[in-house]
Order: C-alpha cells, then structure tokens, then sequence
C-alpha cells in the first residue's frame, strides 16, 4: 500500500490536525484508519478524533495539547502503524430509501435536470456502493463517496429551512441522508425510514467510518412499515462484514 | 424541585460539554462561557462541571421548592429574590418557596444560576447540557421542574471570587487556524487592523461579524471544526462557531479563538464591537 505524506498543524489549544493528500479515495480513509489504530494502541486517555475524507482532528479533552510533543507521538504511530488490520471490520449496510414524490421533494427537477427518468435515476442511486469517508455536521450524518458524475447536480439555491428525518439528498459529489430534521440545501430524492442516530442507545451511530452503503428503493408501504419496525426496536437493516 | 415559572428568553441547562462523541457528529455544547459556569460553582463548593442554567438576556423567574444555596455570574442581570436584590459572586441562601427573577440585562449577555450540588436532570451521552435532538428539549420552558438536593446548611469556604471582568473586553485572542496561510495581506490587514461588530445571527451554535472582509475562491475538504473556530465564507463574511457548533465545515478555518476568548465572545450580543489579536 502507498504511504501517504502528511501534514501536521496546531489548531488552536487543545486540537491538533491531521491532514492527507487532498483527495477523496478508499486508500487514504484506510490509511487514515490505520494511523487512529496505532494512536489508540498507545492507550493515551482523553483525545477524541473525527475523521473526513482526507484528514483526522484530534482534540484533547483534558487541558492544552503540547503540540511539539504530540507531533512526535503522532510522527512514531505513523511509522509504526501496520497496514489495513484485519480486526477493523468493516460492514456494507442497505439502507432502504422510498423514492416517492411524496418524499422526494426535488426528484422532477433534479431528473429534468440531470437529463434522466426518474426510474433511471433511481437506479443510478441504488446501483453504486458509497463509502462513509466521515460523520459530523449532525449527529449521524455520514458523508458518502462514490457518486456517479452523472448524478452530480448543484445544491440548491435557496437551502430549505426544514428538511424532514431521513431526508435522502443529492449535492456536488455528495449524497447523503439527514439524521434529524434540519435546514438544508441538499436536492432531496427520497426518504430513508431508518433511524441513524439514537442517543439511548450504547452505540448511538450503528454505522462507521469506513463502512459501506448501498440504497434500494422500497414503496411506501414498506417505508411505513420499516418505520414502524424501527420505533418499536424490530427493524435491522441488512449488513454484511466485507473483511470478517 | 426548582419550577420554572417564567423561562425567560432562551435558558437551558449546561455543564462544561459532552465529550467523546465528536466522532459521530455530536457538538460539544455545554456552556458558552464556562469561565463564569466554573467561578459560579467554586462558590458552592459544586464540581466545575455540575450542571447551571445558562440565562441569555432576559432571566427567567424561578420558584424553589427546597431549601438551598446558589450563586450568579456572568452577565450583570439585576435579580431579586422575594423581591430584595441579590448580586452576581455571592453565595445566596435560598428558601423553600422563595422565589428568584430577573429584571434588566446591564453588562454581558449570558448570566449564569448555579445551585448546590448542581442541578440533577438526566444525562444523555454523560452530559446534562441541553442540544436538541441530542436531549428531548432544547432548552427550559415554562412550568419545567428541575430537580436539585436539598441543603440546609452550607459554610461557604469563600464568600466571593475576584471578579475580572472579562466579558468587558473588546479584543479576543486567536490562534492561526489550519487554512491561516490561505488569507491575502489585503484580508491580513482587514482582520488584524479593524473593528468587527456582532450581527444579528448570532446564538449558541455561531456568531456572524457583521463587516465583511474580502472574500475568496478557495475550497477545502470537509473537515473538523471546534467551538471557536472561525470560517471564512467566499463572500468575505467571518463566522464564529460556538458550543452548539457543527463538528465539521467547509468553509477555511482561517482562526482558533482562544478558550478564554470564547467566553468573553459568548458575552457579546448584536452590535458589541471586538478585534482580533493573534498569540
């Protein structure tokens, strides 16, 4: 596997970044996720670190980071990390989406825009593995790789004060589902009844970094169904270990 | 319990934040000037991060079903209890049925109630500090009943704590954030020589400064952000991020605001003036 130069920066008292190559691919998440493993093998307590594509931010709950002695901690871990381990599981979920108009706000516009049929489009979407290269913006928001370009539209221009939970949206190279109701900007597809976050729950977030998403489209008799299924605790969306 | 009978403007439970779940995209929160959260509860005896009321502007009035103790800092908002005045940095014995309000902000915009023993609501990710939909509310509402403990008797160790007035401060500390080396000289100069006023979009999540400065066309990854981070626009507009604040953006961190810098911003409210001074 390549070794990727990074950088190294303080980011203001108690974080430092971490940056790769400006680049979104799998080889660099991988990398990224190798680094975090040898930092948390050295069993330091208090550091919490956030991933997205290209960078990871380490932040230090406890006081202020000595920043020249952490870079030297880090520039160790990064020799000495060992290459894509095999105890990261990794999962490939499907998620399943309702592509209705009742849901999907901006399906007409979106296929006008993009010069397909709706069905065409939804087939686009459903027909590609995405990778989750981060989450953050909200509290279980995933940010997907793996768009095809011929689903690459333009957010919208006037961002929506309310988009509804589970909200299924296209942006730039993004797609993406919105954990809880929020403003957004996102060009919204469909509606994915699957709860992403759950604070009650030990693991509120059930899907990692790393993991992989496929969408399938259901009606909206299953959508109410998954929904119901989901509230009550019954629902499981279909997972299966890629690297077990 | 503590009954609200008035929530005020926009008051909420905090303590110092809820740690550990950045990676899964859920702020920090907690309160928006802790220096004050920290000097309320030394009074008390109370942990740094038991959980106070956090009171922007206009002060909610507040019933106490048990007797206790409590005390005020931050903003200077004239209080009563049972209608005698009581002031920000003392300890404050409290009766059952007395009753405490607010009456007008003087300095600061963020006041702080602490109470013995911190105030008791559920934790939700090992922290009390309201974030809707992280906790089911996002902040107090009329007729909420907070629990606290009882105390009867408490000799306070310190009768006051010295007060700096921080908040009274128009320069706040920065760092240079990841993307500083992106900015032009002509955007140097704008930061470090001018005087910013806060606009109107301004709250727990971020504030906006009102002048724009002169804006750009580069772009970056999504990548972290912290409270105090400060972003750059590609209109030239400068936004803060706050407790509240998304953990991820993609806009250049051009700035780290200072810790301390944070609570003396969390002071500010629409029309303050402050500058920039890089440490």
């Amino acid at each position: 596997m390549k070794s990727y130069p990074i950088s190294i920066k303080p980011f203001g008292e108690r974080a430092i970044l971490v940056e790769w190559p400006k680049e979104v691919n799998e080889a660099i998440l991988a990398d990224i996720l190798d680094f975090m493993d040898a930092f948390k093998e050295k069993g330091i307590l208090g550091w919490e670190m956030s991933v997205a594509y290209n960078s990871v931010t380490m932040v230090y709950n406890f006081g202020p980071v000595d920043f020249d002695e952490t870079k030297v901690v880090i520039q160790e871990c990064r020799k000495n990390q060992t290459k894509s381990k095999t105890q990261r599981i990794q999962h490939l979920w499907t998620l399943p989406v309702c592509y209705d108009l009742e849901f999907g706000l901006d399906m007409e516009n979106v296929a006008r825009t993009l010069n397909l049929s709706t069905d065409e489009l939804i087939k686009q979407h459903t027909s590609h593995e995405y990778v989750v290269y981060g989450i953050g913006f909200l509290p279980g928001f995933m940010y997907l790789g793996g768009l095809p370009s011929t689903l690459e539209i333009p957010r919208r221009a006037e961002p929506r004060l309310k988009v509804e939970k589970g909200a299924v949206g296209l942006a730039g190279k993004q797609t993406g589902i919105y954990p809880q109701e929020s403003p957004g900007g996102w060009n919204i597809i469909g509606n994915c009844p699957v709860n992403l976050f759950d604070p009650d729950k030990s693991t509120p977030c059930f899907i990692n970094v790393g993991d992989k998403i496929r969408f399938t489209s259901i009606s909206e008799a299953e959508h109410k169904l998954h929904k119901i299924e989901g509230e009550v605790g019954i629902y499981k969306p279909e997972k299966i270990a890629l690297n077990a | 319990m503590l009954k609200v009978l008035k929530a005020g403007l926009y008051s909420s439970i905090q303590d110092l934040g809820r740690f550990g779940y950045r990676d899964i995209g859920v702020p920090v929160a907690g309160a928006m000037d802790s220096e004050s959260v920290k000097k309320a509860n030394l009074l008390l005896d109370n942990e740094e991060n038991d959980a106070v009321m956090e009171i922007t502007m206009t002060g909610p009035t507040l019933q106490f079903n048990y007797d206790t103790y409590i005390s005020l800092s931050g903003a200077q908002i004239m209080a009563t209890l049972n209608n005698e005045p009581v002031y920000n940095y003392t300890v404050i014995k409290v009766k059952e049925g007395d009753i405490l309000s607010y009456g007008r902000l003087e300095t600061g915009f963020r006041g702080y109630l602490a109470i013995k023993g911190g105030f008791k609501t559920g934790k939700v990710l090992n922290s009390r500090s309201h974030f809707y939909p992280v906790t089911k509310m996002g902040r107090i509402k009329d007729g909420d009943e907070l629990p606290y403990e009882a105390t009867q008797n408490y000799a306070p160790k310190i009768s006051g704590v010295k007060i700096e007035e921080l908040f009274g401060l128009g320069t706040l500390k920065v760092f240079k954030g990841p993307e500083f080396s992106l900015l032009s000289d002509t955007q140097l100069a704008d930061i470090f020589t001018r005087t910013f006023g806060v606009s109107k979009e301004n709250n727990r999540m971020a504030y906006q400064l009102a002048e724009l400065i002169t804006g750009h066309s580069h772009s970056i990854l999504t990548s972290g952000t912290l409270p105090g981070t400060i972003q750059l626009t590609p209109a030239g507009r400068m936004i803060i991020l706050m407790k509240d604040g998304q953990t991820t953006g993609g806009y250049p961190r051009i700035l780290q605001l200072s810790e301390a810098s944070i609570s003396i911003l969390a002071q500010k409210k629409y029309g303050d003036e402050l500058r920039f001074k890089l440490v």
